[in-house]
C-alpha cells in the first residue's frame, strides 16, 4: 500500500473517531453540554489527534529510517564489486525498481521475478521502460532481489503498523471519553506540542546549516593551510591544483563595497526617515512611505542590471578616460563605486523604514516636553528625538551592514570579478559572496580545495554577520531602557 | 497651607497677565471650547477645574500654542499676553513657548542626565555665556524645583532613573530654568503619590513669587489648596470664574455647586 493511501486511511480513521467521540460525549450526558468538562468538539479533536498523531509520526519516522536499514543489509552483498559502492547501490535500486515495474506492467509474474537470471535481463527490462547502464552481474541481481524482499516486507509492516496504531489508539481514545475527561486540556497540550515542533524545525535547520558549514570548513582546512587562507593576499584559484586561496582581497572588496553602500544609504535613509516621521503631513506620509518601501521589493538582480547598464557607464563618463573630469581613474564600468552606489540605493528603504519605526516609537511626551520649552522642531529632533532613538538607529544601520555584506547579485554584475587589494574605489574588485558563486558554478570536483573553499568563505561571512547582528542586538538592548 | 487671605489677593486684582476674549477651539467637527473669556492675573495661581473632557486642558494648551502641533485643531478668538495677541501672525510660537513654560501630566524627562535636562532650555535659548553660568542656572532651577538636595550629588545620573515625584520636580525645574513669565501645569500631580503631591503643591505656592501659574487639576482639594483664582469649565463652557474662596464656598452657578459637591462630573 502506498504512503498516500496509508495517510488517507489514517485520516479517515481520525475523522471517524472525531464523529464517534463527539457523539459519545454528548450521549453520555443526554445532550446537555453543561455537564461536560469541555465542549463536545474538544472530545472529537482529542480522539482524532490520538488516532492520527502517533500513527503519522511513526509513518514519517519509518519512511526516514527504512532506506538506511535497507542500505545496511544490502550493501555487504555488493562490496566485492570493484567499483564505487555508491554507484553500485544506485544500480541495485534501479534494477529493483525495473523488476517491480515489469511486474506491475504484467511482463513478469511475481513467481518469474523470483527466479530471474542475470543473462539478458538488461534487454528484457528495457522493454518495460527501464534503461540500465550496463549488463547485470549476478551479484547485483542478488542484491536487487534482497532489496526487493526487504522493501516489500517493510512496506507491508509499515501499512499494518500505521493503520493498526491509528485504529488502536483511536479506540482507546473513544473508550476514554466520559463527561469528566479533560478533553480541552489534552487538545491544548497537543497544540503546544505542535508549536514547539515548529520552533524546533527552525532551530534545527539553523544548527544543521552551521554544522555543515563547520564540517566542510574543517575538511577544507585539512587540504589547505588555514593560515594561508586567512592571511593570504592573493586569490588565484586554478582547478588544476596549486591555487592560492587568500581571503584578504575578497574580504577587503566586501568591506569596501559595504562601506560605500552604507555611506550612501545611512544619511539618505536617516534624513528621509526624519522627514517622514517628524515633518511630513499625514497625506504625504501615507503615499511616500509605501513608495519608498517599493524599493525594497525590487529584486537585487534588477539593481544589478541597473548597476551594469546605467550607473557604470555614467561613472565612466565622469571618471573614465576622456570623461568630464579629465581623470583616468576608472578603467571599466564595473568598479567598487558602481556596486557600492547601487547597493546603497537598495539599502535606503531598509534604513529609512526601520529608523522611521524607531523614531515613531519615541514617546510624544518627549516632543511635547521639548517644544514646550521653546525648542524649534529641528532642535527637538537633533537634541531629543535622535539621541533617544539612537540605539535603535545604530541597530538598523548594523542590520543594513550585514545585508550589504551578504549581497551577491549587485556585486557580480556591478563590481567585476577581479580579486585585488586596492584603495582606488574606481577599480574593479570582488567580494566573498561573488566568489562563492564562481567557485561552485564551475564543474569542479566537490572534494577539491577549490570547491571546498566556498564553505570556508561562507563560514567567514556567517561569522562576520553573526558578530554584527549580535552587536546590533546588544546595543539596542543596552540602551533601550533609557526612555521607558 | 491656607492661602485664603483675601486682602492679599485684592491688591493684585488689576494686574492681568493673560487676557483671553472669545476663544473657540475646534477639533475637526468637535467644538471643544465655546467662546471663553478669561483674565489671568500675574503672580497668582489660577486653577482650571471641571469634569474630564470639559476642555480645561485644551484651553491651557492654547495659552502656549501647543495645540499648533495637532493639525486637526483650529482656534479662533484672541489671547493676549502683556497686550500682545499670541495668535498674531508676527508671533513666533517658539519664542512664545520660551516665555510660557509648560509642565505635563506625566513626568517626561528626556533620556539625558539630570543636569542636561535642566540645562536643555537655557542652552537652546543661549542664556548662559559659559560653563560656570550654566552651573548656576541649573542649581538655581533645581533649588526652585525643591529637588536640589536630593540630586546635587548625582547631577550626571540619568533623570529617567529617579522616582515619579522626583522626575516631575525635575520637569518643573526644567521649565523654570528658561525663566518663563507664565507656567502652565497640566494635572502635574495626577501621576504622583500623596507625599510627592504635597511637595509639588508646596513648590507651586513658592513659584507664585516669580511666575503667574495656571494649573489644571482634577482634585478640588488641590485647587482649593494651591490657587487664588479658580475657573470651572463644563462641556467647553467657562461656567464660573472668580476667587477660589468664593467658588468653593459660595458658587453662583448651580452647575459649579453640583460639581464641587460631587453631584456631576
Amino acid at each position: 500500500m502506498s504512503t498516500f493511501w496509508i495517510v488517507l486511511v489514517v485520516l479517515a480513521v481520525a475523522a471517524l473517531c472525531f464523529v464517534l467521540a463527539r457523539r459519545r460525549a454528548l450521549s453520555a450526558v443526554d445532550g446537555d453540554q453543561r455537564h461536560l468538562h469541555s465542549r463536545p468538539n474538544y472530545y472529537g479533536f482529542s480522539a482524532a489527534l490520538w488516532a492520527a498523531g502517533p500513527a503519522l509520526i511513526v509513518l514519517a519516522l519509518w519512511l526516514a529510517l527504512q532506506p538506511l536499514v535497507v542500505d545496511r543489509s544490502v550493501r555487504p552483498l555488493v562490496l566485492e564489486e570493484d567499483r564505487n559502492a555508491a554507484l553500485v547501490m544506485s544500480d541495485v535500486t534501479r534494477l529493483a525498481g525495473g523488476i517491480d515495474r515489469a511486474i506491475a506492467m504484467g511482463g513478469l509474474t511475481a513467481q518469474e521475478a523470483r527466479g530471474l537470471t542475470a543473462d539478458g535481463l538488461r534487454d528484457r527490462l528495457s522493454d518495460f521502460g527501464t534503461a540500465l547502464a550496463s549488463e547485470v552481474s549476478p551479484g547485483v541481481l542478488e542484491a536487487a532481489q534482497r532489496y526487493r524482499t526487504i522493501e516489500g516486507r517493510g512496506a507491508l509492516l509499515r501499512s499494518i503498523l500505521t493503520i493498526g496504531l491509528a485504529v488502536g489508539l483511536g479506540a482507546f481514545a473513544l473508550w476514554r471519553v466520559a463527561p469528566g475527561f479533560r478533553a480541552r486540556t489534552s487538545v491544548e497540550r497537543a497544540i503546544l506540542g505542535a508549536l514547539i515542533a515548529a520552533a524546533c524545525v527552525a532551530i534545527g535547520t539553523t544548527i544543521g546549516i552551521v554544522l555543515s558549514l563547520i564540517f566542510n570548513t574543517i575538511k577544507f582546512f585539512g587540504l589547505y593551510p588555514a593560515a594561508d587562507f586567512l592571511f593570504g593576499t592573493t586569490w588565484a584559484p586554478s582547478f588544476g591544483g596549486g591555487s592560492s586561496l587568500g581571503i584578504l582581497p575578497l574580504l577587503w572588496g566586501t568591506l569596501y563595497i559595504s562601506l560605500i553602500a552604507l555611506l550612501v544609504a545611512v544619511p539618505i535613509g536617516l534624513l528621509a526617515a526624519i522627514y517622514l516621521s517628524e515633518y511630513a503631513h499625514r497625506t504625504v506620509r501615507a503615499w511616500a512611505k509605501p513608495m519608498l518601501e517599493v524599493l525594497a521589493g525590487i529584486p537585487t538582480i534588477v539593481y544589478g542590471l541597473f548597476a551594469l547598464l546605467t550607473v557604470g557607464p555614467l561613472l565612466m563618463d565622469v571618471f573614465g578616460p576622456g570623461g568630464a573630469l579629465g581623470v583616468r581613474w576608472m578603467g571599466g564600468g564595473t568598479s567598487v563605486m558602481t556596486a557600492g552606489l547601487v547597493m546603497g540605493i537598495m539599502l535606503i528603504p531598509f534604513v529609512s523604514s526601520l529608523s522611521d519605526d524607531i523614531i515613531n516609537a519615541v514617546p510624544q511626551s518627549m516632543r511635547d516636553g521639548s517644544l514646550g520649552l521653546g525648542a524649534t522642531q529641528s532642535e527637538t529632533v537633533k537634541q531629543v528625538i535622535l539621541p533617544a532613538a539612537l540605539p535603535g538607529i545604530v541597530g538598523a544601520v548594523l542590520l543594513a551592514a550585514s545585508r550589504a555584506i551578504g549581497e551577491t547579485m549587485i556585486v557580480v554584475l556591478g563590481a567585476g570579478a577581479a580579486a585585488r587589494l586596492d584603495l582606488n574605489p574606481f577599480e574593479a574588485m570582488t567580494t566573498v559572496t561573488a566568489k562563492i558563486v564562481s567557485q561552485l558554478t564551475g564543474d569542479a570536483d566537490f572534494s577539491s580545495p577549490e570547491a571546498l573553499v566556498a564553505f570556508a568563505l561562507g563560514m567567514t561571512l556567517f561569522v562576520i554577520t553573526l558578530i554584527l547582528n549580535v552587536f546590533a542586538l546588544w546595543i539596542v538592548r543596552r540602551y533601550r531602557e533609557q526612555y521607558e | 497651607m491656607n492661602d485664603m487671605r483675601l486682602g492679599d489677593r485684592a491688591k493684585q486684582m488689576d494686574d492681568t497677565k493673560i487676557r483671553a476674549r472669545g476663544v473657540n477651539v475646534f477639533y475637526g467637527d468637535n467644538h471643544a471650547i465655546k467662546d471663553v473669556d478669561v483674565d489671568i492675573a500675574d503672580r497668582m495661581v489660577t486653577a482650571f477645574i471641571g469634569p474630564s473632557g470639559c476642555g480645561k486642558s485644551t484651553f491651557l494648551r492654547c495659552l502656549n500654542r501647543m495645540n499648533d502641533t495637532i493639525s486637526a485643531c483650529k482656534i479662533t478668538g484672541e489671547i493676549k499676553i502683556d497686550d500682545q495677541n499670541i495668535y498674531d501672525s508676527r508671533v513666533d510660537p517658539v519664542q512664545l513657548r520660551a516665555k510660557v513654560g509648560m509642565v505635563f501630566q506625566k513626568p517626561n524627562p528626556f533620556p539625558k542626565s539630570i543636569y542636561d535636562n535642566v540645562a536643555y532650555g537655557p542652552r537652546i535659548h543661549g542664556l548662559a555665556k559659559n560653563r560656570k553660568e550654566m552651573d548656576e542656572i541649573v542649581e538655581r532651577a533645581l533649588r526652585r524645583g525643591a529637588i536640589w538636595n536630593e540630586v546635587k550629588d548625582r547631577l550626571h545620573a540619568p533623570a529617567t532613573g529617579l522616582s515619579g515625584g522626583q522626575q516631575q520636580r525635575i520637569c518643573i525645574a526644567r521649565a523654570v530654568a528658561t525663566e518663563p513669565e507664565v507656567l502652565l501645569m497640566d494635572e502635574p500631580c495626577s501621576a504622583l503619590d500623596p507625599i510627592a503631591t504635597a511637595q509639588v503643591e508646596e513648590l507651586i505656592d513658592e513659584l507664585r513669587q516669580n511666575f503667574s501659574v495656571v494649573i489644571v487639576t482634577h482634585s478640588m482639594q488641590q485647587a482649593a489648596r494651591v490657587s487664588q483664582r479658580t475657573a470651572f469649565f463644563h462641556l467647553g463652557d467657562l461656567v464660573e470664574y472668580g476667587e477660589t474662596g468664593t467658588i468653593f464656598t459660595n458658587p453662583e452657578d448651580s452647575r459649579t455647586e453640583s460639581y464641587i459637591s460631587g453631584r456631576i462630573g
